[in-house]
């Protein structure tokens, strides 16, 4: 809430458009399901602040990315909103960690953090 | 404070395959030596599982079973470190394998086994097909002196121990000597193996923290499909073989995917192991079949 204000405020005049065209996160949307992340490649930019939007389709799954430091429950029927500003060039692997059956161990993908 | 220490790795020949030694019970010599014993882990038999991994699968647990019958000298007692059987979402067939997999370990000679459940056993159903055939998830007992604690870091899907069994780990730990013979078993290693692959438990450190003031203590666990050994602090921690298909090593490549099965040898990266508990705990790998 206090976010979706701030930005209210700040799209209302032109020097707070150019702030808010710098400062708003780029919007990643990733569902889940047995036993896939889709999409389940994802490349952003260095320095660029990123909001990942998360979903399950299905039932609880875990979204974890050690090297990042990102750990969250993916619960059926919400949306997950993990806020990430990736600095370092990189891939980063991501994948469930709350186990959900026979694929779960296949269940991942990869953050690319270009240059 | 004696250590784990690489210099103590003794290459052995034949069956034995090759052991380690670590200090693990040190100035308690005299303490020991009446009550030397040995036991055997198997870990992660999966059974139930069928793909290109092991080709023999349906076979794999009954000749681990026959070779650990065949030794010369028979365990005090046997411990397998969780997933006893392969996952399945089908809770009456996830039964149906815990049944078979009794089964074919009631042919054990030595009739004293204990069980701990691993990720596939139990994760889907938060335990409960897995204590109808084995009872408890978390337990202790002792064993000539020396103090076994079960813990379980599989029940809850997202590999914790959680605050409860810590708890009573805790407590348990409170009744004890800090020169106490501990023994800890488990599925997930309780460190930060390779998190990159899940390789760890969520709350692990907890336990390791609770464990620490306590001079003597190892841990067995399984999970990883392979012989590993890593120290925290004085804590030494040994993985065991799988024995259904070997993983790579920690970080030794993108995924964890299984290695490849090799026909022309088979059963290569599977076993069990023997450990004898004397002032020091040497380890044996063993191999599926006899040669």
């Amino acid at each position: 809430m206090h976010r979706r204000t701030m930005i209210a405020l700040l799209a209302g005049s032109a020097l707070g458009a150019a702030r808010l065209a710098a400062e708003t996160p780029a919007e990643i949307r990733i569902s889940a399901k047995k036993f896939e992340f889709h999409p389940n490649r994802v490349t952003v930019k260095a320095g660029q602040p990123v909001m990942l939007v998360l979903t399950s389709e299905d039932r609880i799954h875990g979204f974890k990315m050690p090297d990042l430091g990102v750990r969250t429950d993916i619960v059926p029927g919400q949306e997950t909103r993990v806020a990430l500003l990736p600095t370092k060039p990189g891939s980063f692997t991501f994948f469930c960690d709350v186990f959900c059956g026979g694929g779960h161990e296949d269940m991942d993908g990869t953050l690319i953090v270009a240059a | 404070m004696l250590q784990s220490d690489r210099r103590d790795f003794l290459k052995l020949t034949g069956l034995a395959g090759v052991a380690f030694t670590a200090g693990l019970f040190p100035n308690q010599r005299a303490r020991a030596q009446a009550n030397d014993f040995h036991f055997v882990q198997f870990s992660d038999t999966h059974w139930g599982y069928s793909g290109p991994a092991n080709p023999d699968a349906e076979h794999t647990l009954e000749k681990a079973v026959a070779t650990v019958n065949g030794l010369a000298r028979q365990p005090d007692f046997i411990v397998f470190t969780g997933d006893l059987t392969h996952t399945t979402d089908d809770a009456k067939q996830r039964r149906e394998r815990m049944k078979r997999f009794r089964e074919i370990v009631s042919a054990l000679t030595v009739k004293d086994v204990r069980f701990m459940p691993g990720e596939h056993d139990a994760s889907l159903d938060k335990g409960e097909a897995y204590k109808e055939f084995f009872g408890a998830t978390h337990y202790t007992f002792d064993h000539k002196g020396v103090h076994f604690i079960a813990l379980d870091n599989v029940s809850d899907p997202a590999a914790k121990l959680g605050d409860e069994q810590l708890a009573w780990l805790a407590a348990d730990l409170k009744q004890r000597k800090t020169d106490d013979r501990i023994v800890v078993m488990t599925h997930r290693p309780l460190f930060d193996l390779q998190p990159s692959w899940d390789w760890t438990t969520a709350d692990g450190a907890k336990a390791i923290e609770l464990l620490m003031p306590y001079s003597n203590v190892v841990v067995f666990y399984g999970h990883i499909h392979q012989e590993h050994h890593h120290m925290t602090g004085h804590i030494a921690h040994h993985a065991a073989n799988s024995l259904i298909f070997a993983l790579p090593a920690p970080g030794s490549q993108p995924k964890r995917a299984p290695l490849a099965y090799d026909a022309a040898m088979p059963g290569k990266g599977l076993g069990t192991r023997d450990v004898t508990m004397t002032d020091k705990v040497t380890l044996v790998e063993l191999p599926v079949t006899r040669s």
